[in-house]
């Protein structure tokens, strides 16, 4: 089983990028079950969904507690929330900023993770591009798809075209497109190779 | 057809396959996801010959239900927690009229301290109105739950309460085969009342009974609860010849076969259960699962011949009778009352309000049971170090203030201690 953990803001569809990874990893032929951390959601207030992949039938209702994989979909939540709590030793991270994990001061411990399981990914100046909003929901699962290699991309194409027809589905996907396009093209200058996460 | 999808919404669809003709209700969380999902199937022709009802409170809600029933029509509601208190009259009203109304419970905490989270804290305050209470361990038994729950209702021609675990079952996006409806049509037929307010063969329901006969009213609620538990396992075999899969029934058992120890749980924490149960098998201890899916009519005799082997039970479950302990313990108390061997009854007390239940948690009390039996009630990850400090700081002063309040004042307070601890 594969465990991801969401965190952003009330507002940035932290609960529906969940919701969109588990439709991608279904439509794969997988089980899989998302939700959110039930919180009374407000607009701004620290938000964190979950979800989970297996080969069957998922049976597990508690929070993620140890994460596989952590998608941060607002670097300002670092200094509120202990986003890191419980990550695995050899989890993926993904965090949505133009910045690099260096100047967030996460350096050293995205250097306790093995080689390439960690990406910034400016996802939000991304959605800003291509869909008119700072929505970085989309563009992270594009990199998520690059990153683990968990769920294809057209999985995740389609998991969006799903939750949104028409026009704004296809801005999302050209924004997860770019940002899949973007983490490819990170790893090839770092010269990662192999890392596809396993169920 | 398969689909990945919010458990609200796939309710929603398997209620708007059962064709109900009055639907009416208020929101309230966590349940509004249910009526907001059958509100559009309405508004978008899906669900033809309904008739969508808004409604100005939950009191109106099941009193449009009632008067709908009585009318003829298949009728459907939903609420929660201080929904389902403020149409408590008309709850066993429902009931005490023998009116085959299917309502859906998005289990949650019930306050004073006001909480939105699941337990099930507002099905155990019903528990006694008379209504048949089914609980759904996972969506896809959620949605046939409520197929299954109109046919019951209508054959028994009584209420039927469908139990699902707020936003742990409402709002997670699953896997769900959502039945087709000529299977739905198949196996559920169209309503044919028992009772009908007709202009044509006028009557009345609804009379005054006094001491002459409420006692065999009562009497005969109670004897068609018990012929329940026969239906509930027919309706259930019959599903499961339709739709190739097991929902619904009395009881099921996991793993119980040689299980010297024995967890009893209610809805979606048997999911959890189960994998411990894996777990603990895999270290060699011999545990299983029984899923009680029917709570009322309760199915002491099926956890009696379930039970008998066990040395020990454990009950976990999320409410209290406060002043008492666990209400389903009590019931499972009764069932074990008069086996020659009974087995040790183990109460534990979890998840309540939302309080996450932990796998973790789980582990520890299933041998704790074992090795270190308790008295009483266990509170599962109960914060023990607050309670104290409440309890001795409310016991120094007479106007010590509201306790929720304090509690909040506590937890507070351990978390700068804990964060300066931290940085030091």
């Amino acid at each position: 089983m594969f465990e991801v953990r969401v965190h952003g803001r009330g507002g940035q569809g932290v609960v529906t990028a969940a919701e969109m990874l588990s439709v991608a990893a279904f439509l794969e032929g997988r089980h899989a079950q998302a939700f959110p951390s039930f919180g009374s959601e407000r607009t701004g207030a620290p938000v964190v969904a979950f979800c989970r992949i297996a080969d069957r039938e998922i049976r597990l209702r508690e929070p993620v507690t140890a994460p596989d994989c952590l998608i941060v979909q607002d670097p300002t939540l670092f200094r509120v929330v202990d986003v890191f709590a419980g990550l695995k030793p050899d989890g993926f991270l993904i965090v949505n900023s133009n910045k690099s994990f260096e100047e967030l001061h996460l350096g050293e411990l995205v250097r306790r993770l093995p080689a390439g399981h960690a990406m910034v990914v400016p996802a939000g100046d991304i959605a800003k591009r291509h869909v008119g909003r700072p929505l970085p929901n989309a563009a992270l699962l594009g990199a998520f798809a690059a990153l683990t290699e968990l769920v294809r991309f057209d999985s995740v194409r389609h998991a969006i075209e799903e939750t949104f027809p028409g026009r704004i589905g296809a801005a999302n996907v050209a924004a997860a497109e770019e940002a899949h396009v973007h983490v490819v093209a990170a790893e090839t200058a770092a010269g990662v190779t192999s890392h596809a996460a396993t169920l | 057809m398969l689909k990945q999808i919010e458990g609200s919404k796939a309710m929603a669809e398997g209620i708007a396959a059962c064709r109900p003709q009055v639907i009416c209700a208020y929101p309230i969380t966590p349940q509004t996801h249910i009526v907001e999902g059958l509100g559009e199937l309405v508004k978008d022709g899906h669900l033809q010959g309904c008739e969508y009802i808004n409604v100005e409170s939950e009191f109106a809600a099941l009193s449009v239900a009632i008067g709908a029933s009585a009318a003829g029509v298949r009728a459907y509601t939903a609420t929660a927690s201080q929904g389902l208190l403020f149409m408590m009259e008309a709850v066993y009203n429902a009931a005490g009229l023998g009116l085959p109304i299917v309502m859906t419970l998005g289990n949650r905490a019930i306050g004073a301290p006001i909480n939105i989270w699941n337990d099930h804290s507002d099905a155990m305050s019903v528990r006694d109105a008379g209504w048949l209470q089914l609980f759904a361990e996972t969506n896809q038994e959620a949605v046939d739950l409520h197929i299954q729950a109109f046919r019951i209702a209508e054959e028994l021609s009584m209420p039927v309460m469908v139990n699902v675990d707020g936003f742990i079952l409402t709002h997670a996006v699953e896997r769900v085969d959502i039945p087709s409806q000529a299977d739905v049509d198949a196996y559920l037929p169209p309503f044919e009342p028992m009772q009908v307010l007709d202009p044509d063969e006028p009557a009345s329901i609804g009379a005054m009974v006094g001491p002459e006969a409420f006692m065999e009213v009562k009497f005969l609620a109670h004897y068609k609860q018990t012929q329940a538990l026969r239906l509930i396992t027919k309706n259930a075999g019959e599903f499961r010849a339709r739709f190739g899969r097991d929902s619904g029934g009395l009881i099921r058992s996991y793993r119980t076969q040689d299980a010297e120890t024995i967890v009893i749980a209610m809805g979606s924490v048997c999911g959890t259960i189960k994998d411990t149960i894996d777990e603990m098998r895999e270290e060699g201890f011999p545990i299983g699962l029984v899923t009680i899916v029917s709570y009322r009519p309760f199915p002491s005799a099926a956890l009696r011949n379930a039970l008998a082997g066990a040395k020990d039970v454990v009950v976990v479950e999320k409410a209290i009778s406060v002043g008492m302990g666990g209400p389903l313990a009590i019931d499972v108390d009764e069932a074990l009352r008069n086996l020659p061997h009974a087995p040790q009854l183990h109460s534990v007390v979890a998840g309540l309000g939302g309080r996450p239940i932990l796998k973790a948690s789980l582990h520890r009390i299933f041998r704790e049971a074992v090795v270190q039996p308790w008295e009483g009630t266990q509170f599962l990850d109960l914060n023990v170090r607050v309670v104290g400090r409440e309890i001795h700081r409310s016991a120094k002063t007479r106007r010590s203030g509201p306790t929720a309040e304090a509690l909040l004042r506590h937890l507070a307070a351990e978390e700068r201690d804990g964060t300066e601890k931290g940085r030091h």
